[in-house]
Formats: C-alpha cells, structure tokens, sequence
C-alpha cells in the first residue's frame, strides 16, 4: 500500500453559519484521478480550494505528503499554519481555475515562466524552455507572445493549465474548467486534460459537471451531497449502477 | 503691447519657484500616496488607523489652512521649524495631495479581481511576490489615468505659496497689479497664460497615462 499523497480528516467547513462539509474523510493516492460530482453548492469547489490553501477549514485537518498543511508544530504544540509553512506544504499542489485567472498584464509565454523563475528560482533559460515545451504540448506554441485577451476561451484555459503544470505539482486540481467554455470549445479542453492524465504519475482531483469524461479519466468518482462524501467508487458503479437516490435524480439531469 | 513687453520678463522671474514646488511636490506627493495607500491596507490595525486619520484630516480641511498651519502655526505651537518657506509648500501640497491619492492607491489595489492572487496563490508565490509581480503591475495600470488628473491639479495648488511669500508667477503678478492697477488684466491674461503652458506636458503626459492604462489589462 503506498502511502496517500493527500488526506482529509473529518474536514468541517463552514461560511458564518452555513455549514457547508460537515466531515470529509478522504484518501488520494499518488497518481490516483479523482472525479468529484455533486449538485450545485454542495461543497465542490470548496473541498479543492481548502487543499490549494485559499481557504481555511472550520476543523479537521488535511494532511498533504505527510505533511499537515493548515496546522503547524510551535514549541511542541499544533497552532495555525503561517505564510511560511503554507507555502512549504502547498508546493506540490496546482490548480486550474473556472475563469482562467491568467495574469493579462503579461504575455503567454511570462504567465507560464514567471512563477518557476520567482518561486523555484529555477534559471530564465531553464524556465523559458520548459514553458515553451509545455505550451507547444497543449498547442500554444504559436502564441508565446500573445496577451491573454487576445485568446479565446479554450485557448486561455490551456495556457492556465500550461502555467500550472510547469511547476510540476505532485496534485492538480481542476475546479469545473470547461463550465465557462462556448460548448464547441469544450473538447480541446478536455482533450489537454486526457493527455495529462495519461501520463499518469500525477495525482489529479476534477470538480466536473462532464460526466463521460469523468467515466473516462478517473479512477474513483466522488458524489458529494449535503456536506458529506454521499457515494464514492469507480465510475461506472458510481455513474451507472448507483442505488442512492439523490445521485440517480442528479445524474439524471445530466442524461437527457 | 507695450504692457505684456513690461510684464513677460517680470512674470518669468516666477516660473522657476513654481516648477520647483511643482516638481518637489509631485515627487512627495506620490511617494506619500504609495506609503499611505499601503498602508491602509496592512495587516497592521494601528498603522491603519493612524493612516486613515492622515488621509481624513488632509482630505477634510482646506490646502490653504494646512499650509498656513505649516509655515506659521507649528513652530510657535510645537516648535517644529519645517525650515524653509520652500519646503513648507512642498510639504502641504504633498501631504494634501497624497492624501488623496492614497485612496487611489488602496481602491486600485483593492479592485483587482480576486482571481488574480488565488492563481498567484496557486503558483506557490508568497505575499510580496503577488503584490510585486501580479496585484501591483495591474493596479498601477488603473491608477495612471486618475494620477494624471492629480498632476494638474498640483500645478493649480503650486499657486498657493505665494501667501506664503514665496515668490513665483503669481506672487509677482501681485506685485505688478498692486504698483499698477490698470495692468491687472494683461497681468492676469499673462498669468494664466504661463500656468497653460506648464500646464501643457503635463496634460499630453496625463494623456499617456491614459493610453498606457489600456494597454495589457483588457479584461479576460
Ligand atoms: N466565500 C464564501 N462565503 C460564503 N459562502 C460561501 C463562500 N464560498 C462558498 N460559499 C457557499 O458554500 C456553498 C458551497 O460552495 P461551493 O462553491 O463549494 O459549491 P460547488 O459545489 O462548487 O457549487 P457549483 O457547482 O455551483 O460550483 C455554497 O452554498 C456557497 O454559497
Ligand atoms: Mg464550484
């Protein structure tokens, strides 16, 4: 058994007095692609952006390569987590956002090699070729000295995931990054994704409303329902031969 | 004709003060907007609170009040001595308009999408690098125009030393129309002729501001 790459235990979150997780158990191992599901508002987004350290959980703690990221050992007792020890533990983890968030004042090519360079301190021509590989692998070759609002839609979601895989994250979440797409720019999004996934040995988690591409990329499909993790397992048992309820009637709005 | 060959020469005896209050003011007076805006937006609740008393006191009470209160009041009260008519000047000006130009610097900083630190969050990049190299960059870019604005109006400001005595275009435009008062009009003409022309880079240079401030953040 190898170890798990992130871990969740009994993770509580709450916005005031919404309660929105109420107890997320959850093990990730490395290389492991996890779809998560749910209706809207069911805490999707909110379960990746606690792991990606953009927001704090109420309780519980997560625990990234062994590490615990939201809380730290002071004088022999666990207190929050500083800036310091955020930016320790959240090193190997990456994220692609629903908007893109590219950094319009720079071009393709400096959105992709500016946080190697500044982060990783990794040397200019170093970080330069690496992003430019990355880019012609996710078919941006071409537009390295383009700004991002001269790309469309799909183009902007490939060079965020170009950005992000340069850093060569050990865990890549994606927070429902075709939901802002024209629908016929969709597929070169997911395409890019596929390819990623293929190569294996990173861990991937996908918040996702595409329901064949979850049924194809991941190993393991969580349904996320009222706060808790309701259904979890392969996809096709999760995806077509669940008997919960709530999942059937949620999943049927998606098979028209 | 014969009064402008009079007054020109006497009036150009007062443009370098006033290009000199201007420049010195401008210098501090965005230094002064930069440190302020910041720091109404620490971490830290007293250098906010300090700042923000900074910022209301100058933007609640007249320029001319607070260059008197420079120039005549501190040192009798406090003993402060700013030192030269000059510098109390630079100094009001500076501190007015800096005041003002803080909540440039805090509201451009503060209107850059959310979206821009949690990717430079993501990327692993600390504090100052978000600021230095994602938040900051776009948020200079929406001040530019509004700083332009301000430049001018500086210029407009600089005008105020002379009651203070000190001696620049429109200080000896007072000399001339109290030795002559029927030269107060081509005087004034002049006067207000010399402050356009001053007046000029500093719009064409608003101007550029403008078209920099377009370039490099249409939206997403
Ligand atoms: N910063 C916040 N402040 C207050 N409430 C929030 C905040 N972020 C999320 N919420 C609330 O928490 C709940 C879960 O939000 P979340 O974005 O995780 O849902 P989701 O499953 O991703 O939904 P969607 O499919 O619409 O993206 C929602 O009710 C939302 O309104
Ligand atoms: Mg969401």
């Amino acid at each position: 058994m190898t170890e798990p790459i992130v871990m969740y235990k009994d993770v509580h979150k709450s916005f005031g007095d919404v309660s929105v997780l109420r107890g997320i158990d959850l093990d990730i191992k490395p290389g492991e692609k996890v779809a998560v599901i749910g209706p809207s508002g069911s805490g999707k987004t909110t379960i990746i952006r606690m792991l990606m350290t953009l927001e704090q959980p109420t309780s519980g703690s997560i625990i990234v390569d062994g590490k615990n990221l939201w809380q730290m050992e002071k004088g022999g007792q666990l207190v929050p987590a500083n800036e310091k020890h955020l930016r320790e533990v959240r090193g190997d983890i990456g994220m692609v956002f629903q908007h893109f968030n590219l950094f319009p004042h720079m071009t393709i090519l400096e959105n992709c090699m500016t946080a190697p360079v500044q982060v990783k301190k990794e040397d200019k021509a170093t970080a330069k070729k690496h992003s430019i590989e990355m880019l012609e692998k996710v078919g941006l070759g071409d537009k390295l000295d383009n700004y991002p609002s001269q790309l469309s839609g799909g183009q902007k979601q490939r060079v965020a995931m170009a950005r992000a895989l340069v850093m060569r994250p050990k865990i890549m979440l994606f927070d429902e990054v075709t939901s802002a797409l024209d629908p016929e720019l969709v597929g070169e999004v997911l395409e890019v994704i596929r390819d990623i996934a293929k190569e294996g040995e990173m861990a991937m988690v996908l918040v996702t409303h595409e329901m064949d591409f979850a049924l194809d990329v991941a190993d393991r499909v969580l349904f996320l329902d009222n706060g808790v993790i309701a259904e979890q397992g392969p996809p096709s048992q999760v995806l077509e031969h669940s008997e919960n309820e709530r999942l059937q009637s949620f999943l049927h709005r998606f098979r028209k | 004709m014969d009064a402008i060959v009079e007054v020109f020469p006497v009036l150009v005896k007062g443009v370098e003060i006033t290009i000199k209050v201007l420049l010195a003011s401008i210098v501090l007076g965005y230094l002064m907007a930069f440190i302020a805006g910041f720091c109404r937006l620490s971490n830290n609740i007293i250098l906010r609170k300090i700042t923000g008393f900074y910022v209301e006191v100058f933007r609640g009470t007249s320029l001319i009040v607070q260059l008197f209160w420079l120039y005549y009041a501190l040192p009798i009260l406090f003993g402060i001595e700013i030192g030269s008519d000059f510098w109390a000047g630079v100094l009001a000006i500076s501190l007015n308009y800096g005041a003002y130009m803080s909540e440039i610097v805090r509201s451009s900083i503060l209107s850059v999408a959310k979206g821009q630190t949690e990717a430079a969050t993501a990327l692993n990049m600390s504090r100052f690098q978000r600021m230095r190299l994602v938040i900051f960059p776009q948020a200079v870019r929406m001040m530019l125009p509004e700083f332009g604005n301000y430049l001018i109006l500086m210029l407009k400001s600089t005008s105020l030393v002379s009651l203070i005595g000190m001696t620049d275009i429109l200080y000896y435009g007072d000399i001339l129309r109290s030795s002559d008062l029927s030269q107060a009009p081509t005087v004034y003409l002049l006067v207000l002729v010399f402050y356009f022309i001053i007046a000029l880079p500093l719009i064409w240079l608003t101007k550029k501001m403008e078209s920099a401030s377009k370039k490099g953040v249409a939206s997403q």
